[in-house]
């Protein structure tokens, strides 16, 4: 059940130190308050969601439909614009702002994130392909995929072999990450382990769907 | 200004004395039996000091009953309760591994003089 969520800017990772005294590896994250902007229903759009906004964007450096969109819902304008599907909103309105305390530490979390562009890249890095042999006469293919089809039958490589392309850039979402510190004082929002994206990255922080709490 | 140093100034120890690597040192370590806690005490030499910041750990290494043993402390972690400085070495590396294949006076670390 998707009920809460929250958009926040990837810092970057440190470590604390939990009750008994042993590292945790943290993820940290700013959440500047949310202001919601559009709340979306079942009835008015066919499904559920709501709209946010953060950060501070100069006045005239909207353009006229964005302006009135946020003059709409008596927000100030933010630097993005975010729909958060969940799937139940009748708790939210617009105008309201929702901050890194709707989360408790000890909590599950999703983490959703677009991952950081690795380039073209080969079959061994983008799908773990296990590569050739380095010796026994192995020449300029130790990095190679191998054979990739038949052969007269059926004259063709099948659709969705697997090859070397563009990687990362992708949306990824990273399951039951547990909250480590959730303050809304100091904007923070500490996550146990790594969040997909670059620092700097955006990433929406939602509730575990699979889990709730450990 | 490290980014993620908002997190990081509360949770740094400020109380903890400057030390160098070929320094002696006495580390106070809180170990927990149980429910009961007491104080162990690791005394050897400082062979290295690694990282930066919050994940800034040490290595101390010393000679137990004739065999070498090495720990490594984040220098931040709680679990250090003091740390005494016994004597300063005069050394011109700051990986002082060298030592590990050394016994006896070979071993030993000169003293920083004054």
């Amino acid at each position: 059940m998707k009920n809460k969520a929250v958009v926040g800017k990837k810092v970057g990772m440190t470590q604390v130190w939990d009750d008994d005294n042993r590292v945790v590896p943290v993820t940290v994250l700013e959440v500047s308050p949310c202001r919601i902007v559009q709340v979306k229903t079942e009835e008015s759009h066919g499904y559920s969601a709501i709209q946010v906004t953060f950060g501070e964007k100069e006045a005239k450096k909207l353009s006229q439909p964005e302006a009135g969109h946020f003059a709409k819902a008596g927000v100030a304008p933010g630097t993005e614009l975010l729909e958060l599907r969940l799937d139940d909103v009748s708790e939210f309105d617009a105008g309201q702002e929702i901050a890194a305390d709707i989360f408790e530490a000890g909590e599950m979390v999703d983490a959703i994130g677009t991952s950081k562009g690795k380039g073209f890249a080969g079959v061994m890095k983008r799908h773990n392909f296990a590569g050739q042999r380095a010796t026994h006469g192995a020449h300029l293919v130790h990095r190679m995929p191998g054979a990739v089809g038949q052969c007269a039958t059926p004259a063709r490589i099948f659709k969705g072999i697997k090859m070397a392309g563009r990687m990362g850039s992708d949306k990824v979402t990273i399951q039951s990450l547990k909250v480590v510190q959730a303050d809304a004082e100091k904007s923070l929002l500490l996550v146990k382990g790594s969040v997909p994206g670059p620092k700097g990255g955006t990433v929406v922080i939602r509730n575990g769907i699979k889990k709730a709490s450990n | 200004m490290n980014p993620t140093q908002l997190v990081e100034q509360d949770l740094l120890r400020t109380d903890l004395p400057e030390f160098a690597p070929g320094d002696t040192v006495k580390v106070h370590v809180k170990v927990v039996e149980g429910k009961r806690q007491r104080i162990q005490v690791f005394e050897g030499a400082v062979i290295a000091r690694r990282g930066f910041g919050l994940g800034e750990t040490f290595t101390v290494r010393k000679l137990s009953f004739g065999v070498g043993v090495e720990r490594c402390f984040p220098i931040n972690s709680p679990i250090i309760d003091k740390i005494e400085v016994k004597t300063q070495g005069d050394v011109r590396r700051a990986k002082l591994y060298y030592l590990r294949d050394r016994v006896g006076k070979s071993a030993k670390i000169k003293e920083k003089r004054n």
